[in-house]
């Protein structure tokens, strides 16, 4: 088993060296990161635009490192909106989205792996079946379903967002209640005579918070990735809001003219993705406490 | 797989479909008046009156449910509101381009990540897996429509070597092809990859090295049917994202398939068409599922003894 072990710490993708604690590529993806982080609190301050402002006669102007202006350091799409500004916001836009539907899709997903794992029988088959019937449907064909029947207003986005991955939460959850509800320190609590809620909300959730934590930040990055597919696929997030992927596709139309207008959103989420699983791989390498003494 | 573990997962399935029919048959009713969408809010209610007898909205809602359920287990999901010909048909048409662009990506796909996946597991921690893996990780990180407008921007727009849309001969098969089945060229060649390692440090390849069979055989002999199981799971998962890959390919390089015709469906509000592709989908996913487990008794003996003794 230890040797099996072994290549796992091996096995990671980044060009680790034993001795140093934070190898340079995963300094750069936190520090990437971060920057995007700051840009989703801090967007309306960085940008030198209003992300809608329209100005016909500077239209598809060049970034300034292809010849463009330092008024626009970015250049600007087809109306003659600044796309430093627009993107900063789509960044905040997406990031937005994200957030909101993992939030969602996590609590309801957790709510409902406690209310399986608390009545168990009926309730527990009516909630473990809908997780199955989701998780054997590709979620965006269930995406573009409910796009379709319900139209694309922004908050209605979130809700569909926060329908991805709740089965993997629910799931989850109920597989740790319930083997949380036989372990003594619940029994105890029985037996003291606190109500159920009461134990899960103060004993059981708090062990099981690090598990959720961690499926919270695999979900992420799929959220991310699929509303900007939808955006770009002019379903998701519309006119007049931004976000990466709507940047994209609607400057996909321009892509003989002003390549940087579809170049820029797509190299700004592909850094992210690249950047969130190269960090996620280390850490999982790192918290994993079978594989610490390992590598040494 | 033995008769009482078949017989629920036939359940599951049936129920799946069923949950979802339902499911597009609430969500039809819940969004709004089809007929509206068709003919525009300025129609004379005469003209919205004959539509609506037409496509048997004037029913009750749970006589509309049970023919609803009868059409779509004879086969008919109702007729494309834009051109009026049966939904199926439009998908049947679309059908072949979706299957070849899928098959070419997806085997493409698999066959290049296993050999480099396995490659690389062969070469453990020297500069040739670090290089590979380094790929693996772009490969899968890149999403497919970012990746799609990069590949037209080079070999399109700037060499000219190669078209960016449509479908008439082999050559515009090449870039959605190679777009699609990067994806999976990155997921296979980890996964190969780690499966390969797991099983190379198992004793029987150790045993294998101790009675002096070659490093050819035992690599291919020993090790590989051993990775091949895992490998057939995480096969059938990824069909999803196939499913879900070739909306976005299809649409970026107008290729004429199934997912190019449901996003224009959505875009339309073209609810026949989207229910017929839903419904298509749900029953083609359930159905693998199946071969998955099938396959899976077939290739690793000890499924099939464990199910014999068991239960």
């Amino acid at each position: 088993m230890s040797s099996a072990l072994l290549w796992r710490k091996k096995a990671s993708n980044l060009p680790v060296k034993a001795e140093s604690r934070y190898p340079v590529i995963v300094l750069l993806t936190m520090a990437f990161l971060l920057v995007i982080f700051g840009i989703f609190c801090l967007a309306d301050v960085l940008a030198p635009y209003d992300y809608r402002a329209q100005s016909l006669r500077q239209r598809l102007m060049p970034p300034v490192f292809l010849g463009g202006t330092s008024a626009h350091l970015l250049g600007t799409d087809e109306l003659g909106r600044d796309i430093l500004s627009r993107l900063l916001y789509a960044i905040r836009f997406s990031i937005l989205v994200a957030l909101g539907g993992t939030a969602i899709g996590a609590l309801v997903g957790t709510v409902l792996g406690f209310l399986a794992a608390h009545f168990r029988g009926f309730v527990e088959e009516v909630i473990m079946m809908m997780a199955d019937v989701q998780a054997s449907l590709p979620f965006m064909l269930i995406a573009l379903a409910l796009i379709a029947a319900f139209g694309g207003s922004f908050m209605l986005f979130i809700l569909i967002m926060g329908f991805y991955g709740w089965e993997v939460f629910a799931r989850l959850t109920r597989g740790v209640v319930i083997s949380a509800k036989g372990q003594g320190y619940a029994t105890a609590m029985t037996a003291l005579g606190a109500p159920p809620f009461y134990i899960y909300t103060r004993h059981i959730l708090p062990n099981i918070l690090s598990v959720l934590v961690v499926q919270f930040t695999l979900n992420f990055p799929q959220v991310i990735l699929l509303e900007t597919s939808l955006s770009f696929l002019g379903l998701g997030i519309r006119p007049p809001l931004t976000s990466l992927g709507q940047m994209l596709g609607a400057g996909r139309a321009y892509l003989t003219t002003a390549w940087w207008i579809a170049v820029l959103p797509g190299t700004i989420i592909f850094l992210t993705t690249v950047s969130i699983s190269i960090l996620g791989d280390w850490i999982r390498d790192r918290l994993d406490p079978t594989l610490r003494g390992a590598g040494s | 797989m033995n008769g009482r573990l078949l017989t629920t997962k036939l359940i599951r399935g049936v129920l799946t479909i069923w949950l979802i029919v339902t499911f597009t048959f609430i969500a039809l009713n819940l969004s709004g008046d089809p007929i509206e969408a068709l003919v525009g809010d300025q129609a004379s209610p005469a003209v919205m009156a004959y539509y609506r007898q037409k496509f048997g909205l004037d029913r009750p809602l749970w006589e509309q449910y049970i023919s609803y359920l009868g059409n779509i287990i004879r086969g008919d999901f109702g007729l494309s509101l834009s051109d009026q010909k049966p939904a199926v048909e439009l998908v049947i048409a679309a059908l072949p381009y979706t299957l070849r662009l899928g098959l070419t990506s997806f085997i493409g796909g698999l066959v290049v990540g296993l050999v480099f996946g396995i490659i690389a597991a062969l070469h453990r921690n020297s500069t040739l897996d670090r290089f590979i893996m380094g790929f693996a990780v772009l490969g899968f990180s890149l999403p497919n429509f970012f990746l799609g407008i990069l590949l037209i921007l080079l070999f399109a727009l700037h060499w000219r070597v190669l078209p960016s849309a449509g479908a008439d001969s082999a050559w515009h098969l090449i870039l959605p092809a190679v777009t699609l089945g990067t994806h999976f060229a990155g997921i296979f060649a980890r996964f190969a990859r780690s499966t390969m390692l797991e099983v190379l440090n198992k004793q029987y390849m150790v045993a294998a090295r101790a009675k002096g069979a070659p490093h050819f055989r035992r690599v291919f002999w020993h090790a590989l049917p051993n990775a091949a199981i895992p490998i057939v799971t995480i096969v059938g998962l990824k069909l999803g994202d196939l499913v879900a890959g070739s909306i976005i390919v299809e649409t970026v390089f107008g290729w004429p398939g199934v997912g190019r015709l449901l996003v224009g469906a959505i875009t339309s509000r073209d609810f026949a068409v989207v229910q017929a592709i839903l419904i298509m989908v749900a029953v083609t996913m359930v159905l693998t599922n199946f071969a998955v487990d099938f396959i899976y008794t077939l290739i690793d003996p000890r499924m099939r003894t464990a199910s014999q003794g068991g239960r």
